[in-house]
């Protein structure tokens, strides 16, 4: 069952770098190798098979969070240190959560773009299947 | 220290494990949150316990007219930079530390460093120990002087588990050529992703130069923490030992036109319009410094072209030292340091290309700094900058 107040998927056809990947203050897909540039990511659940590229991205999240303009969560399928830390950053600092799911992989791809999505009830089935942290 | 257990708790480490060095990227400003997290921290005289590098900030200390950007936010930059000084870092405001003799840790030791090239780098041409770490936890560990014991600290984890095997039709001359290895770098991250790939098939003894732009490259691409060059780095003296004795996950073949559309990816120029050649990212190394101006042989600048090289302040003195410095701006070349121009606006004019050799310029310039940037050789890039315009030489990849 879903509402219409809950947050949409977007799923990112590749990964993507926070740092130099969106603007904090529009929260808009700038990394001009994205294949979704211009893609709005405020409010949304991102959606993406892994992370790339900068360190910086915890800090482009938490400045996001701060603008309000962070997405309202973030799935994986495999865990990622600079997110995380990121996100935690963001709730110490601003009380702002945007929880950062990892998902195996059959339940990963069981999302499709648009999917309305309840970011408490992600971070559940996340630990109902734990999955095995990866090499970083 | 709650940062230190946050991140145990996301690696799945059962315990912690002491570092000799950190490398911390958080003194670069993005905004607020730069600030109000290191404002936070400081409360109660707080201090890094390890020995600590700083990563390039928002603004050259040294040369700030160079950078045009908004005042306050140049202030602000500056502010951040400053602070965590004070914190007891190292102010050498590099993406390079590794060219400093202060901050190159010996093989195993375990660090914790921030700036994806920096880590790639770590991991793959020293043989230290890093995972990837982000802004606030690689000074939280700084501080703490512990990070979670995971991940590519543990010997298991730096085995290769994908083997890029480099095709019989590459040809021998772009092996051996500069300009491969950012585009070797670029397909390395696409296919790799954050697992570890090993690189089969180069002449041994890479240089360090040439495995910095492959860690630039695959750690803006791709999430890589840690890659082996057989024959090159020091975990890879043979194939065999870079997969730790163990089978690879997967063999794939690498092509010429794999390796081609890769650098077209990042080369596409609209017309021969030249703005600006940038070189430099990461931080020119002081070989790069000399290269630059041995190609340039006394030649000047073309007057539309701004030629920008960055490197980092402990280099420069080195390059000063050596007349390498003053032969560059004698060529009408503009030496920036403590930042880079892919962060901040540099380049004056975008009304026409800009040339990098760097495959991570390439990839990050247009969405932060909005230039149309076009990868070349080094060479290339210089030839270029003196006669204004873009010119390419396309033999080494099988071109005319």
């Amino acid at each position: 069952m879903t509402r219409s107040d809950q947050p949409t998927a977007l799923v990112l056809d590749e990964p993507l770098s926070l740092w130099g990947g969106i603007d904090p203050a529009s929260g808009r897909i700038i990394d001009a190798q994205h294949p979704q540039r211009g893609a709005g990511v405020a409010g949304r659940v991102l959606v993406m098979r892994g992370a790339r590229g900068s360190s910086s991205s915890a800090s482009v999240l938490a400045e996001a969070a701060r603008l309000g303009s962070a997405p309202a969560a973030i799935v994986l399928s495999e865990p990622d240190l600079i997110l995380a830390i990121g996100s935690a950053v963001a709730e110490e600092l601003y009380g702002v959560t945007i929880p950062v799911v990892v998902l195996d992989g059959d339940a990963f791809a069981t999302i499709h773009d648009g999917q309305p999505l309840d970011p408490g009830a992600l971070g559940a089935a996340a630990s109902a299947h734990p999955s095995v942290p990866d090499a970083g | 220290m709650r940062l230190v257990v946050r991140a145990a708790e996301v690696t799945g480490a059962r315990r912690l494990v002491d570092i000799v060095g950190a490398h911390v990227d958080s003194c670069l400003y993005h905004g607020e949150a730069s600030i109000d997290f290191v404002e936070r921290l400081a409360r109660g005289g707080t201090r890094v316990s390890v020995p600590t590098t700083l990563n390039v900030g928002a603004v050259d200390l040294l040369h700030p007219e160079l950078v045009h950007d908004d005042p306050e936010r140049k202030e602000r930059g500056r502010w951040l930079m400053d602070r965590y000084r004070a914190l007891g870092a190292r102010p050498t405001y590099t993406c390079a530390p590794y060219q400093l003799d202060v901050a190159r840790p010996a093989p195993g030791e375990q660090v914790a460093w921030g700036e994806s090239n920096a880590i790639a780098f770590c991991n793959s041409v020293l043989g230290a120990r890093t995972n990837r770490y982000g802004d606030f936890l690689d000074v939280a560990a700084a501080v703490t002087g512990r990070v979670p014991l995971a991940g590519l600290h543990t010997t298991e984890a730096r085995r290769a588990t994908l083997v890029l095997r480099l095709g019989s039709d590459v040809p021998a001359e772009l092996r051996d050529a500069d300009e491969l290895f950012p585009v070797l770098g670029l397909l390395l991250g696409r296919r790799a992703g954050s697992a570890v790939a090993a690189v089969d098939g180069l002449p041994p003894g890479q240089s360090e130069d040439r495995l910095k732009a492959v860690a630039a490259a695959a750690a803006s691409s791709g999430a890589v923490a840690l890659f082996h060059v057989v024959g090159s780095t020091p975990e890879a003296p043979t194939l065999d030992a870079a997969l730790g004795g163990g089978g690879p996950d997967a063999v794939e073949n690498v092509t010429l036109a794999d390796l081609r559309a890769e650098r077209d990816a990042l080369a596409h120029a609209s017309s021969d319009r030249l703005a600006g050649v940038s070189l430099g990212t990461p931080h020119a190394s002081l070989a790069e410094m000399a290269r630059v101006a041995d190609l340039l042989g006394g030649r000047r600048v073309h007057p539309d072209v701004q030629l920008v090289v960055s490197t980092s302040r402990g280099i420069l003195e080195a390059a000063e030292e050596r007349g390498i410095a003053g032969r560059l701006r004698d060529a009408g070349a503009e030496i920036l340091v403590d930042t880079c121009s892919y962060l901040v606006p540099v380049v004056r004019r975008l009304d026409g290309a800009v040339m990098t050799d760097s495959a991570k310029w390439a990839w990050y310039a247009p969405g932060n700094v909005g230039a149309t940037s076009v990868l070349a050789s080094t060479r290339d890039c210089v030839e270029s900058a003196v006669a204004g315009r873009i010119v390419r030489d396309e033999r080494p990849w099988g071109g005319v």
